[in-house]
């Protein structure tokens, strides 16, 4: 086992690999807003991402209403639809890092705080509870070792390896994008379109199913254009 | 039961889940279980038979053992004052003040040590101890040669526990590596991490497998249910958390516009005074209208539970608390939408308007029922959502994949990523 594995590059085949998520509570949890803000400032930051976008590895339904849970519990839990609105408009790969977009979650948090007479509150059920999450990556043993090979095995690619690919990816990779366009930028203008079409795939309001499709129907569009 | 089952079982047993999961899932399993293979993985509770723990550990283990790993299950002994102790921890950690007197604290304590005796040198030579609820918590102690990780795993919604009894359980779990609960409310302030795996269902067993239609009607006249009536259904025992005089009270409110039928079905509470009296006074409630069934079915009903819910139209589970409902995810899994209590792990299985309705009062309730009934295209769709939903979230399949990295994880400390090399 070793720690880390390199976003896929140049003309190498494509390795495809494979993830799963397991859930840890952190202990940390709030019930009003002001709660939320103290506990922004204190947990984890792997905690913070995990409420982005681990939730896509999680049970959720196709189309939440929010695409993150910060948002998600603003609006169910605290019943604040501008605060959710606001949450669900921070894009994590705006941010150079954790802490940064752990310190835009606690300005928008701060902003709403100024504008309210009273802190919003949940019922005692419906708290915040920060969770965080150990990913395990796998090597799936499979190599495509051309676009159309990738092609050929797309639609029956794991949720797990799309997560992996399109969005772990964007933690990974230096220009914060998937691993098959970062891959496709390998063979030069030949897939650069197909590449910058991958790229410009807003995964936010998509399930991973959906996504699979998503990226699986641009291959097929690309490949079709060229014959 | 260190017996590993021969190699054709285990495949036709992989073979039948794959039929339901699907290829990718149990490839996805096989993969992750590659690390792990031949690692001694050893489950313990108090019961072979009976209850939620057994049934999940009668197909846990032989899934790990067909993906390689020689996975054990041992189970622990002790006499009526034992049980009677354990009895009073489960109702604790639930939330019930209850004073358990000394004796039966020193006896649940000699009772572990006296299970060690037999079971120490295959748990610490384990790999992986996994300890299933309080009854055996305190075997840990006594095995101070351990040479893997030792894991709790709380089946209990202990979401707000009776502080004396958790105060005295604490001792013995928080020197265990790490503990599981099932939702991120049950979890537990505790010295080392804690997972948080919601339970499943398993699509194969008595209460979920397909039942061919003939039985499905059979069940359907033997209750002499009326065919012309869309039928409601709530699977609960007879417990006041459970409601089911507010389901009556919906039953009634949409009476009076829809013609329907309501189906109670719950075991018996012969050893539970509140339950006989809850019963009593949902016979009351019930009294005079021949639309509404009160059934008492005995423990081992699975298959005519099944049956009767796939007879229903809608499936409720209005409770007012609930650790996590899963017979929402078996109704679901019938492809039913389900009108749910908006409390506890009900939240996470039912999505307002996508999986079925999440109520507060029988008000509420009666309103989802009216409308579903009278949208039937919207009943078909929801349901079918539902199915797909429980495919996706809540099989087996996927808790033994949250155990497998949790595996995975703990090998490698508080470590956020791991990644494993073929």
């Amino acid at each position: 086992m070793n720690e880390s594995a390199a976003a896929p590059t140049g003309n190498e085949p494509f390795a495809v690999r494979d993830c799963a998520l397991i859930t840890l509570a952190t202990g940390v949890r709030a019930q009003n807003l002001r709660e939320f803000r103290e506990a922004l400032l204190s947990v984890p930051a792997g905690s913070i991402f995990h409420h982005f976008w681990g939730r896509l590895l999680l049970p959720q339904f196709d189309e939440p209403e929010y695409n993150n849970d910060f948002a998600s519990w603003a609006y169910r839990g605290l019943h604040d639809k501008p605060l959710a609105e606001r949450l669900s408009m921070i894009i994590p790969t705006d941010f150079p890092d954790q802490e940064s977009l752990r310190q835009e979650l606690i300005e928008v948090v701060e902003q709403r705080l100024d504008e309210s007479e009273l802190v919003p509150w949940s019922m005692a059920d419906q708290q915040f509870h920060f969770l965080q999450a150990q990913i395990v990556v796998f090597d799936t043993g499979m190599r495509c070792s051309d676009p159309a090979d990738l092609l050929h095995h797309l639609p029956s690619l794991s949720t797990g390896s799309i997560y992996y690919h399109c969005i772990d990816a964007r933690t990974r990779t230096e220009g914060r994008c998937d691993d098959f366009s970062a891959w496709l930028t390998g063979f030069g203008e030949e897939h650069a379109e197909l590449s910058a079409q991958l790229n410009r795939i807003d995964p936010y309001f998509s399930s991973l199913k959906e996504l699979r499709q998503i990226v699986t129907r641009s291959f097929q569009q690309h490949f079709e254009a060229r014959k | 039961m260190d017996v590993m089952l021969d190699e054709e079982y285990l495949q036709n047993f992989i073979d039948e889940y794959q039929a339901v999961a699907g290829r990718v899932v149990i490839e996805q399993l096989r993969q992750l279980a590659e690390p792990l293979k031949g690692a001694m993985v050893v489950h313990v509770n108090s019961t072979r038979e009976g209850g939620g723990v057994a049934e999940i550990l009668q197909k846990l283990v032989p899934f790990k053992q067909a993906l390689g790993i020689d996975a054990r299950w041992e189970v622990i002994g002790g006499d009526g004052p034992f049980y009677q102790c354990t009895k009073s921890f489960h109702n604790a950690l639930q939330g019930t003040p209850v004073a358990i007197p000394d004796h039966l604290l020193r006896n649940y304590e000699v009772t572990n040590a006296k299970n060690a005796e037999k079971l120490r040198k295959l748990l610490e030579e384990a790999d992986f101890v996994f300890i299933h609820d309080p009854q055996p918590a305190a075997l840990l102690a006594h095995c101070p040669l351990r040479r893997g990780k030792w894991v709790w795993r709380c089946h209990i919604d202990a979401s707000h526990p009776f502080r004396p009894v958790w105060k005295y359980l604490k001792r013995w779990v928080a020197p265990y590596d790490a503990s599981i609960f099932s939702l991120p409310e049950f979890a537990q302030p505790l010295p080392h991490p804690q997972y948080i795996i919601p339970p499943s269902i398993d699509p194969l067993n008595e209460k979920n497998c397909e039942v061919p239609a003939a039985e499905v009607r059979e069940v359907f006249d033997r209750f002499s249910f009326d065919p012309d009536l869309p039928l409601i259904l709530q699977v609960s025992r007879f417990d006041r958390f459970k409601d089911p005089l507010g389901v009556i009270e919906a039953y009634k409110l949409t009476a009076r516009l829809t013609p329907l039928q309501l189906v109670l079905a719950g075991g018996g509470a012969s050893d539970d005074p509140e339950g006989e009296a809850v019963l009593e006074e949902v016979r009351q409630a019930a009294k005079g209208d021949p639309h509404i069934h009160v059934l008492l079915l005995p423990p081992d009903a699975h298959r005519t539970i099944n049956a009767l819910q796939r007879n229903a139209t809608i499936v409720l589970q209005k409770s007012l608390r609930e650790g996590f409902g899963l017979t929402v995810a078996e109704a679901m899994w019938k492809g039913k939408p389900v009108i749910g209590g908006d409390t506890g792990g009900i939240r996470l299985q039912v999505v307002n308007h996508y999986t079925g309705f999440l109520v507060r009062t029988p008000e509420g309730a009666a309103l989802r029922i009216r409308y579903l009934l009278h949208r039937r295209d919207l009943l078909e769709e929801i349901g079918e959502r539902a199915q797909r939903f429980v495919w996706e979230n809540y099989l087996l399949t996927r808790h033994l994949r949250e155990y497998l990295t949790l595996m995975a994880g703990l090998l490698h400390g508080s470590r956020e990523r791991i990644e494993v090399d073929r």
